[in-house]
This record gives structure tokens, sequence and C-alpha cells, in this order.
């Protein structure tokens, strides 16, 4: 196992060509994600959290979309300079991904076995031809694995033929199958019911453990993350504006965006819902000097239509990108 | 407080197709399978379940879509549903609705003033009825100049703003509100609600809160009921209902909520985790249909449908750990 970083995203900008003009859309984002370890990306819709990891996959469209600047190393090697070749293997063996929406993510029209089989072939295989036997073998250890009873019959059925609950646990089998080093779950649960979500996180959970795989969960929910990651980061308007280790976060949100997205979930114990975010997510193509929240914060001060504000460390397990902090954090 | 509309023993069977030699045999699934309650003047009742389980049903069929194939609606004492009768008018004003998905409910090719014109054009026509429509807008918080505006040049929580101000454009005193937030973020999601309850203080009005989210409907209901396969499984006022789950259904759903403190971990029933998934309601089990994933499960669940038994007052569970004969509690 590496020293340094699994996966090191580094100001990374990307932006969209589109007829009226240009789509500013990731300004200058920075993550990181070490070894074995489960990050959380929390964000509203639209602040650019899937645009980040189709970025790091490579499979952002282009054009529109082009990257002016940034770099993306996966152990140590620049994603975004790689040949195809190189490219193929980091998808076929090093990351995978969960989608949001498993009926979207299948294809209608092969068998599980067909679709798991051809991961099994490449990932598992790592593209060596393998017999069907042994196809067919790995791939019904795969499906026992995400706790899908009745293997045999499934890798002959049709994703129709599955419910949603059954279909992302395939997904999640293709996804953990062989030793991929790096998953990311995009929403995993957000198209599910609560109780099968729960069921398909703890299982997330239990795979990524007993493998010791990396994890970037990307979701809305910060119930969600809290289940699960280690660490979080939060997105808003194609930047990170917090990072933090959960506890620290849940317990101690520093940056007015945070601190708004925490009261407005609603919470079990009751008491109402305060009024959430005045405003709404700017708009991409003309977005805000200096820090890209001010004009909704209840906090903004001169500076921060002026200056984007660096990531200012008040701990050694928190960070966060507003200039309240500048003056008790020191500057990294 | 008086109950303003009572459902009584509602059902609503659909007919999806044929079988037997002869195809005479109707497949018919049971989306809505023996349904009482109240919703009282005033209150927001909420009504709890997962996909599939019945809860827009129930909906569409009080505001009239569907006929029920057995049972009862009541509005003010009066049954909503009487023979081939038609609908009156004013009993149609008084009950509203606000879907799910604003981007689908609002015609993309009308303006925000004709969208909510339209029930003012049916139900009371006035000479100008711009006046009416900019105080419907500003009664849900949105600047006069958005009657020229078209749906998509709206936000999804502007989209539902509008949604809202059409449904009280008649003056309504119930309004049904299907998942209004589930297709929103939190933050706006908050800023609705709280409409919302605004709107209910100032105007009076009655809500049937559908949502599959019960940390929210703790936040909402004053009383929350649960459904499952067309079957209301537990009915309690809400702050009872989250502090008192009896039926397993009801803590397996709260076992499941991912939630953002440790003060609400607490509140979560621990010895329940959640499994298997909601079967078909095609081939709905037998006897009690939740028996299959219930970790509590007896011989007579498979076998017996239990009643609904209230365990305290106001709060009535429907499963045979409850029943009279197994002792009650």
């Amino acid at each position: 196992m590496s020293v340094g970083p699994l996966l090191d995203i580094k100001d990374l900008y990307v932006h969209f060509h589109v007829f009226g003009g240009t789509l500013k859309v990731l300004d200058g984002v920075n993550f990181t994600v070490y070894s074995g370890e489960k990050v959380g990306l929390v964000g509203e819709t639209g602040c650019g959290k899937t645009t980040t990891m189709k970025a790091v996959l490579r499979v952002l469209p282009m054009p529109p979309a082009r990257i002016p600047g940034g770099e993306i190393y996966f152990k140590g090697r620049d994603i975004l300079k790689m040949g195809a070749e190189e490219l193929g293997r980091v998808r076929g063996e090093g990351i995978s991904m969960v989608f949001q929406d498993p009926t979207a993510a299948l294809n209608p029209v092969f068998t599980i076995g067909q679709q798991l089989g051809a991961v099994v072939r490449y990932s598992l295989a790592g593209g060596k031809r393998i017999s069907r036997k042994e196809i067919h073998q790995r791939a019904v250890v795969a499906l026992k694995e995400v706790a899908l009873p009745d293997a045999e019959r499934l890798l002959k059925n049709y994703p129709f033929q599955l419910s949603g609950g059954m279909r992302q646990r395939v997904c999640i089998a293709m996804a953990v199958a062989g030793s991929r080093e790096l998953i990311v779950a995009d929403e995993p649960g957000t198209s599910l019911d609560v109780s099968i979500q729960d069921q398909i996180l703890r299982l997330l959970r239990r795979l990524v453990e007993e493998k010791n795989t990396s994890v970037i969960l990307i979701t809305h929910t910060l119930g969600v993350v809290r289940e699960i990651a280690d660490r979080v980061y939060v997105m808003y308007a194609g930047k990170m504006v917090e990072v933090a280790t959960t506890e620290e976060l849940f317990s101690r949100p520093l940056h007015p965006y945070t601190l708004g997205l925490m009261k407005a979930v609603p919470k079990l114990t009751g008491g109402g819902i305060a009024d959430g975010i005045p405003g709404r997510i700017p708009d991409y193509l003309d977005p805000p000097g200096g820090c890209r929240f001010h004009p909704r914060c209840d906090q903004a001060m001169g500076v921060c239509s002026q200056e984007k504000p660096w990531f200012y460390r008040v701990s050694d397990d928190h960070e966060v990108a507003c200039f309240l902090y500048r003056e008790g954090g020191k500057e990294k | 407080m008086t109950d303003l509309l009572t459902a009584t023993g509602l059902k609503k069977h659909f007919v999806i197709g044929q079988s037997g030699i002869l195809k005479r045999k109707p497949i018919t699934v049971k989306a809505v399978d023996g349904v009482s309650f109240a919703v009282r003047e005033g209150e927001t009742f909420g009504l709890v379940g997962e996909s599939g389980s019945g809860k827009s049903t129930v909906a569409y069929t009080i505001i009239g879509m569907y006929q029920p194939t057995e049972g009862n609606i009541a509005f003010r004492g009066q049954s909503l549903f009487q023979g081939d009768k038609k609908r009156s008018s004013a009993v149609k004003k008084e009950i509203q609705i606000v879907f799910q998905d604003p981007g689908s409910s609002l015609n993309p090719r009308r303006t925000v003033k004709q969208i909510v014109e339209l029930p003012l054009q049916i139900h009371q026509p006035e000479k100008d009825p711009l006046p009416k429509i900019v105080r419907l807008l500003e009664m849900v918080e949105l600047p006069p100049d958005y009657v020229h505006k078209y749906p998509q040049m709206l936000g999804g929580g502007e989209k539902q703003m509008v949604a809202i101000a059409r449904a009280l454009a008649t003056n309504p005193s119930f309004v049904i509100l299907d998942e209004p937030t589930s297709a929103l973020d939190v933050s706006i999601q908050a800023k609705i609600i709280n409409l919302l309850i605004r709107l209910q203080e100032e105007f009076h009005l009655s809500y049937l809160f559908i949502t599959h989210d019960l940390s929210l409907m703790r936040n909402v209901a004053s009383r929350v009921a649960i459904m499952y396969l067309g079957k209301i499984c537990e009915i309690a006022e809400a702050a009872e209902f989250f502090r008192n789950p009896y039926h397993p259904y009801t803590q397996m759903l709260l076992s499941s909520i991912p939630v953002v403190s440790a003060a609400e971990e607490e509140l979560k029933p621990k010895k329940i985790t959640s499994r298997g998934e909601i079967p078909s309601p095609v081939n709905v089990p037998s006897g009690c249909s939740f028996h299959p994933r219930c970790p509590e499960k007896m011989d007579l669940c498979s076998m017996e449908d239990p009643l609904m038994v209230e365990v305290e007052e106001g709060h009535t569970v429907r499963c045979h750990l409850f029943s009279p004969e197994q002792g009650g509690l």
C-alpha cells in the first residue's frame, strides 16, 4: 500500500462551453482520499459533485466540457495525462462506480449474467481469456457477496425481473468484484425506499470494510454520510467549503453553508425546521465573484465578494473555506 | 376538534389483466385494501409509507380521480361518492391537491398567470382576475412579476410555490400534499414546509400530508398513520408515534432513518434492523401482509389478518402482538 493519498485532486477546474457562454462549474476543487478511507461528499443538486467524479473517471463529454486547469492523481499518476491503455486499466481494476439509479445503470437487453460476466472478465481476470465456467463461478461468488439469494437463477434474469433493491445489489456486486481500490458511490440509495437504502448502505459498508477498499460516497443527505464516512467534504457551487472528520463536522459545523444545511434537515427530535438558506445556487454562466456563497450568506463581509477564501485550518481534522475563520486558524 | 374528512373501509382495487385458461379470472392489485382514518379540522394528518404502499391512491381517490371499489369517504359528514352523481362544485373547491413533482404538474406552455387562473375560471370567474392572482403569489412569497414567467424559468422550489398558489386559488379548507418536497433539496424543502405551516395557521387549512420521510413527518404532522401494502398498520399522535412505536414495521422504518445527531440516534429503535423488500401488491402475503419481513412473526401471523386494536387512547395498531387474544401488551 502506497504512503501517499490514493486519489488526490488538485485545484481542478471544469468548464462547459455552451451556446450562451461558458459555464464555470468546478472552481478549484481540492479533494483527497487515502487508502482504506471512507469519504463523504455532500452538497445540493447542481453543486458539482457528480461532475467532479466524472472528471476523475474521465467520462465527461468533451466538448462541451473542458478542463482548463488542475490535476487528478490516482496512486501518484495524473489521470488527465494518461493514455487510453493505462486509463482503461484504472477503470477496469482501480476505480469503479455505483450510480444513483440502478435501472438506468444496467442494460435492459442483456441478462445479469452477461453484464456481470463482462465485469468479471475485464476487472477480475484483467482481460485474460478465462473459461465460461470460471466466469460463471466468479459471478455467482460476486452475487453471494452482496447477499442475493438464488444466484444461479438471477444470472439468467433480465434487470426488469429484479426489484430496485436487488438491481442496486447487482450494481454493487459489479463495483466490488475483484480488488478495486476505490469505489465511487453516487447517491446509491436515493432512488430506493428508506428501509432498502438502509440495507444497501449497510451492505456497502460491510464490503468495503472487509476488502479494505476506499469509498467516496456522494450524497445530498447529511444523515447518510454520517452513517458511513470517516471524513466528509461539503461542496457548494463548484468548490469545497468545509472538510472535517465525520464526528467533528456533525458536532461542530463551521461554514455558514454547512450550518444552514444542518438546520434545514428535519430532525427526529421534532421542534420544527429552520427556514433553510435564502436564494438559490448561482448561475454558472456568471457566478458571483469572491466566495461563491456570499450572496446567500448571512454573515458576509466586505472581503467575501472581493477575494476567494482559502482553506483555513481550525484544528487538525477540520478545515473551512471561509474568511470568518481566517483570524482564528492559521493559513494553510 | 371535529372530523373534517373520514375514510371508512376504503378499498381501491385495480384489474391489471386476466389469468386462467379462459382468461376469465381477473388479476387485481389491491392498492388500497380497507383503510379507515379521519382528518380533523385544522390538523396535519400524516400518511407515511414506502413506494407501492398505496398512499397516493388514497389521495387520488379523495380528489375523485378514482371511484372507490368499496367503502366510502365523507367530507363534512357528506359522502363524496353518491352513485353516479357528479361531485358538486362547492365540494371540489374545498378539496385541493399539491403534487410531488412540480416539473410535471405545471403545464410548460402556460404562464404562471394562466396556471393559477385556471381554477379561478372554473370555480369563481372574475372579469379581472389579475389582482387576485398577484395576491395569491404574494401569499406564497413570490414577486408579482412572476405572472408572466413560464414554469421552466423557475427553480424547483418556486415551481412548487406556484403549485401551492394554484391549490389555494379556490379558498379550500382541505389540501392534500402528496410528497410536496421530496423532489427538492433540504434547504428549499425547509422554506416550503415553513410556508405551508404559515398558510395553515392563516387560513385554518387541514392537510393530508403524504410522505415517505419520517423525520419530516415528526416536524409537520399532528397525527401520523403508517401504511403497508394498502393497509394502515398504526395510527397515533405524532409525539406518541415517535416515542412509542408499537408495530414492528414502524420500528423497522424508524431504525432505518439516517440521522444527523446523537440525540436522534437515541430515538431510533435498536433491536430491529431492516430486512427483505416490500412484496408485489399483486401477490400480497397471506394473513398479516408484513409477516415475511417481521422479526416477531408468530404462527398466527401467516394465517389470520390482525384487526386494528386501540392499545392506548388515540393509538391504534394492527398487529397480533397486541390483539386481545394475545393479552394485549
